[in-house]
Order: C-alpha cells, then sequence, then structure tokens
C-alpha cells in the first residue's frame, strides 16, 4: 500500500511536447509509472517517446481514450490555471501541478473551484509524488529513494531530496513522498497528508518537511496531538530567515508574528514531534 | 512588489475611489508650484517604501506655499528606515471628522481574499488587531463571484458609518475591490479612509502590494518598480532570474531550491557561522546562470568563505560546475571555497572541479563545518 499513487495509476502529462514535460514524461516511463496520455493544445494525434504515448487536444478528449486517473502540469505558469481547470472540468480525481509562479489571485480561484468539484490537487510549485518502486509522478528523482515505511510530506523540493537521500543512506525507505509546494495557496496542506499516511497501513512513521511562512505547520501539530498514533519527525527551515522577506518560495515569508521557524519548532516539540537541528539528523530521530 | 503612496492613490482614483487633489513632487521648487496651485493648506508626505513615515517626521502640514517649499525641502533631505525620501506628495489638507480602516487583502488560511475593516482607523491596523481585535470586521469574498454590494452594506452597517454615507462606501468598496482584482494585488488598503466635516469620503492614503508572480501581465507596474527598498546585488540578482537576499554575515552560500537554501543557512548558523546571503539558483540552473551567482556573492566584501550546496535533480552537477570554473577565471576569488554536489551527474561535477583548489564535502554537515572553519582562517 501506499498514499495517492501507485503501480496502476494512469497518468497523464498536460504539456508533454514541451522541453520539461518531455524530459519528465521520459523519467517517469523509465521508472516504471504508467503514462497512458499527453495532451498539447494543437498537437493531438501526433505521438511521443517513439510512438508509446498519444498526444491529445484537450484533457477530456485524453480522458474518454485512456481513461487517464491522474494528471500531471508542466505547462507555463500564466497557462498552469487554465490546465487545473481543465483537469478538474474532465472528472481528474487527482491533479499535481509542478508549475512555479501562478499568481495568488488565479490560485484562489483554482482552489475554490477544485473544492467544489471535489478533486484532490497536489502543488502548484512542487516536486510532485513518489511512491518507491511504483510510480512517480513529477520531478523527484528517482534512485534517491527505496521503497519502505516512513511517509514523507514536505513544502519543499531539493530539501525533499535531501532527506529521502539520507533515509536511504541507512538504509530507510519511504512508503510515498509527497511534496504540497512552497506557494502561500496550494491545493493540499499537511494535515490531507497526515491523514492519509495514518490510515495507510504501509506506513508506520511519518517526516514532515516544514519552513517558514503561513500557519500550517501549527495546524498540522494540533492535528498530530489530537489524532495521529504513528510518530511524527519534523524539520522546519529558515530559522535564520529575516521577518519580511520572501525567502525564494512565495509562501516563504514570516509575516509581522506569525510564520516563524521559532513558533512552528515550539509547536510541534509540544505535540510530541521530535525536531530535527538539521536533516541529516532525521534518520536516526525515526530510529 | 510594493507601489508608493502616489502610486496606489492614482490606480484608486482610476477606479472611481475619492483622493485628495494633489501630486508629487521631487524639488522644493515644485512642492511650492503644487500648492499654489491647491491653494490653502496641504499636507507634504514623503514617499517611501516603510511604514511609520509619520512617526520618523516625514508627514507635515504646511499653511501656505512658502511653508510648503520650507518642508518639503527639509522631508527631501530625510532618510526613513535606511531609504532616501527622493519624492513627496502635496496633498490639499482634509478636515477630518473621522477615521476609518479599509483594506482588501489575501487570506492565507481561508485560502480567499479578504474585506478587513474597522472605525479605529488612522492607527496601525497591527496594532488594533491585538489590542482592540473586536473593532476589527472581516468579510470574506467567494474569489468565483466576486465582491456582492450586500458584502459592502454588511461592513458599513457593522463600523456603524452612518446610513447616508452607505451608498459612498458602497461604491469605494466595489472601487477597491476592482482594483485589487484587475491589479494582481496582494493588499490594497485604504488608511484612513476619512469622513471629512462636510461629510464625505475621502481616500486619505493608499497601499498596495502586487503579486510578483502577475507581474507578466501587468508590465506597467512592473516598469514603475522602486528599487530603493533592495540591496543593488538582489536588482542585479533579479534580472538573472536568481532569487538572492543579502544578510549580515560572512559564508556566501550558493545552493539550488529555496527550502535547501534556508536549511544551508540554518546549518551554517547551527555549526557558529553566520550566513552572507540566501541565494537560490532554481532548478536547472545552466553555467552562466551559476556564473551570474558567484559574481554577485563575490561581490560581497564581508564574504570570508563560499558554500556550494548542490542536490542535483533538474539541475545537473556537472553544469554548476562549469559555471563555477567560468566565474573563478573571470573573477580570480581569495576566499576558500567548500563544494559539496549529490545527484544527478555529481561524478562528472566532481572531476571537473578537481584541480580548482576547492574544499570538497560529502554531506551538508560536513560542508556547513568545513565552510564555517574556512571562514575563520
Amino acid at each position: 500500500m501506499s498514499i495517492l499513487i501507485n503501480k496502476d495509476t494512469r497518468l497523464l502529462v498536460q504539456g508533454i511536447t514541451g522541453n520539461e514535460g518531455l524530459f519528465h514524461t521520459t523519467q517517469m516511463v523509465a521508472y516504471g509509472t504508467n503514462v497512458v496520455a499527453g495532451v498539447t493544445p494543437g498537437k493531438g494525434g501526433e505521438w511521443v517517446l517513439d510512438g508509446k504515448i498519444p498526444v491529445f487536444d484537450s484533457v477530456k478528449l485524453a480522458v474518454e481514450a485512456t481513461g487517464a486517473n491522474c494528471s500531471v502540469i508542466f505547462v507555463p505558469a500564466r497557462f498552469a490555471p487554465d490546465a487545473m481547470f481543465e483537469a478538474a472540468d474532465a472528472g481528474i480525481p487527482l491533479i499535481v501541478c509542478i508549475t512555479e509562479g501562478v499568481p495568488v489571485q488565479d490560485m484562489m480561484r483554482v482552489r475554490n473551484y477544485i473544492d467544489q468539484k471535489g478533486v484532490r490537487l497536489i502543488g502548484p510549485n512542487c516536486p510532485g509524488l513518489l511512491t518507491p518502486g511504483e510510480a512517480k509522478v513529477g520531478i523527484i528523482p528517482g534512485n534517491i529513494a527505496i521503497p519502505g515505511n516512513v511517509g514523507v510530506v514536505s513544502r519543499s523540493g531539493t530539501l525533499t531530496y535531501e532527506v529521502l537521500y539520507a533515509l536511504k543512506l541507512v538504509g530507510m525507505g519511504a512508503s510515498t513522498c509527497v511534496g504540497i509546494g512552497g506557494d502561500p495557496i496550494n491545493g493540499t496542506n499537511f494535515i490531507d497528508v497526515l491523514e492519509m499516511f495514518e490510515h495507510d497501513p504501509q506506513t508506520e512513521k511519518v517526516v514532515l518537511i516544514g519552513e517558514i511562512g503561513g500557519t500550517d505547520e501549527d495546524k498540522a501539530a494540533e492535528y498530530i496531538a489530537a489524532h495521529m498514533t504513528k510518530p511524527v519527525v519534523s524539520f522546519i527551515a529558515g530559522q535564520t530567515a529575516p521577518p519580511g522577506k520572501r525567502m525564494g518560495h512565495a509562501g516563504a515569508i514570516i509575516e509581522g508574528s506569525a510564520g516563524s521557524a521559532a513558533d512552528k519548532i515550539r509547536a510541534l516539540e509540544a505535540a510530541g514531534v521530535k525536531v530535527a537541528k538539521h536533516p541529516e539528523e532525521i534518520p536516526s530521530l525515526l530510529k | 512588489m510594493k507601489l508608493h503612496e502616489y502610486q496606489s492613490k492614482a490606480i484608486f482614483a482610476k477606479y472611481g475611489i475619492p483622493i485628495p487633489k494633489g501630486r508629487v513632487a521631487a524639488t522644493a521648487d515644485e512642492a511650492k508650484q503644487i500648492a499654489e496651485e491647491l491653494g490653502g493648506r496641504v499636507v507634504i508626505k514623503a514617499q517611501v517604501l516603510v511604514g511609520g513615515r509619520g512617526k520618523a517626521g516625514g508627514v507635515k502640514v504646511a499653511k501656505d506655499a512658502d511653508e510648503a517649499a520650507e518642508l518639503a525641502g527639509q522631508i527631501l533631505t530625510m532618510t526613513i528606515k535606511g531609504l532616501p525620501v527622493r519624492k513627496v506628495l502635496v496633498d490639499e489638507a482634509a478636515a477630518i471628522a473621522h477615521e476609518i480602516y479599509f483594506s482588501i487583502t489575501n487570506d492565507r488560511a481561508a485560502k480567499k481574499p479578504v474585506m478587513i475593516a474597522s472605525a479605529a482607523g488612522g492607527v496601525d491596523i497591527e496594532e488594533v488587531a491585538a489590542k482592540t481585535p473586536e473593532k476589527i470586521v472581516k468579510i470574506h469574498i467567494d474569489p468565483l463571484l466576486g465582491l456582492r454590494d450586500y458584502q459592502a452594506r454588511d461592513i458599513a452597517a457593522s463600523i456603524d458609518l452612518p446610513r447616508e454615507l452607505w451608498r459612498d462606501f458602497s461604491r469605494i468598496a466595489a472601487g477597491l475591490w476592482q482594483a485589487y482584482k484587475d491589479n494582481d494585488a496582494e493588499l490594497a488598503e485604504i488608511n484612513p479612509l476619512v469622513i471629512t466635516k462636510d461629510n464625505k469620503l475621502v481616500a486619505l492614503d493608499g497601499k498596495m502590494l502586487i503579486d510578483d508572480n502577475a507581474l507578466f501581465r501587468h508590465p506597467d507596474l512592473a516598469e514603475i518598480r522602486d528599487v530603493d527598498e533592495e540591496a543593488p546585488a538582489e536588482t542585479e540578482a533579479r534580472r538573472h532570474g536568481l532569487s538572492f537576499i543579502k544578510l549580515d554575515g560572512n559564508i556566501g552560500c550558493m545552493v539550488n531550491g529555496a527550502g535547501l537554501a534556508m536549511t544551508s543557512m540554518d546549518i551554517v548558523k547551527l555549526f557558529g557561522g553566520e550566513p552572507a546571503n540566501f541565494l537560490d539558483i532554481g532548478g536547472g540552473a545552466g553555467a552562466e546562470k551559476v556564473a551570474a551567482a558567484m559574481r554577485i556573492i563575490l561581490a560581497d566584501p564581508n564574504v570570508k568563505a563560499v558554500l556550494f550546496n548542490i542536490f542535483g535533480g533538474i539541475t545537473r552537477c556537472d553544469e554548476v560546475a562549469r559555471g563555477i570554473l567560468t566565474a573563478m577565471e573571470e573573477v580570480k576569488p581569495k576566499v576558500p571555497m567548500v563544494v559539496r554536489l549529490v545527484g544527478t551527474n555529481a561524478e562528472e561535477g566532481r572531476k571537473l572541479l578537481e584541480n580548482a583548489n576547492m574544499i570538497t564535502a560529502e554531506t551538508l554537515a560536513d560542508a556547513a563545518r568545513k565552510a564555517v572553519a574556512a571562514a575563520k582562517g
């Protein structure tokens, strides 16, 4: 078992003929992911990857022809909101948006729309999902993680790779790794994923990687204290970040008194979470 | 991106929000001329992108044009919280009966825009929120529906606005919503919105923050960005598509990914050092971008050592190594450099850097420890 994706996931790639879309489709297929279709408006009827994957003009057509049940979005920021609306409208139940730089007001409209449709969105501005040994949806390098019983959820990209790699070096594997993204308004938050890990039989422990900005980690701490029976280990990035400055991620900003690393660490520790001083300390805290 | 008061109010006016008559001036003479045109008492307001201008003495009332010239001259030589005052706004002075706070901003937790109002306007709203939260009214706006008239009326009623002003207030609310929406604002704020002694509503002050990610569809706004509020190196970095923030320490950091960049800074601090900057080269950075990043780091005279932490994914370690070599030929750095490459093409990258006289590290902690030691000399 795993959460969100596995070897039976039927994946659709929006923006499959672009540079990034094509490169990562190749990587996802090489990893064993079942990529069934691609979408690029105006290129319907073409094939990619030596004729293995059909390209459609719209998500609706792709779903009708292939039964795709998950979509990953690799289109530029100015087109990404439309891509998310389109996937939700076509009935795709799980949408993963890798694109960075989507305007916040667009994301508010997208989020309110997909909530009405009952669709799950991961991201945007995220590395995607990896269920080691089964499937990857997004850009997480497959070779840095092995299958196991640790559920990983994170707001960051490369910092997540760092943690997966540190686990692998000591022989620990992941059930599923979920990158929820670094934007202030996204589709899925920590609590959503913690709940899935709590109910997933394969997942025995959880790593939560947070950062400055917003109050998602504080809410996760409340949830953990009230509902989690599985141990949670955490790391929070940005302890040296100055207030009022955006640290790369659109969502990583300390506003007024809210969102500092110290507050988040205090909240998590009060909920019984062990918080690592640096990412390489995480494996020892999981033991 | 922050807009100045005069820029924000010009946008508000376009959306039918009443603002005082006035113009912006860069010299005392210009201020005098504007004051003469307006006649009567005027307010001279420093245009800098920080709060607390009034407390710092950057807002003054002049009784006539001569005094306006004198006060503008003084304010134009001021530096407020490190920012030089280059322009002043000269507005006609209003006869204020009452001050209201009114804004629309993004509510991150609710994932919706929120309209905020308070009868206790004119002061720092954070302070009102902390001391007397019951004086603040909030109404969320459905981003798919937009602001509805009844919501504006609800706000007007809940801040005890006189009924004869509800219609004007609804128009101002509708204008503020459009200004917020059309310009991809993160905040559109009127503080204070005043009721004048002749019972009219006027936006005396204005503030807008624009979503940087949306500037691609607002080239007119991108053009009026005031770069005074950022360090010159930050402006330079943005030109190269790098995310850079200058800090006060002496260990330069170059990392791929924002979370990992913050983490690298944190670890430097954990092992007793101080980071000189935050720098994320982004995903898939090529040699040219890396070279630009390195020039920016090494231009800081405080930097005593540089830490490179690259976890290759989309980013290829050999590309990064090539960028480092290019930049080294140009700038001939004299400070020690610690490099850690993991992931995509790390082997090739390490080989390229073999003869570059750099300190290598295996883990993140190892790299930070070595950089801290190197900076101490």
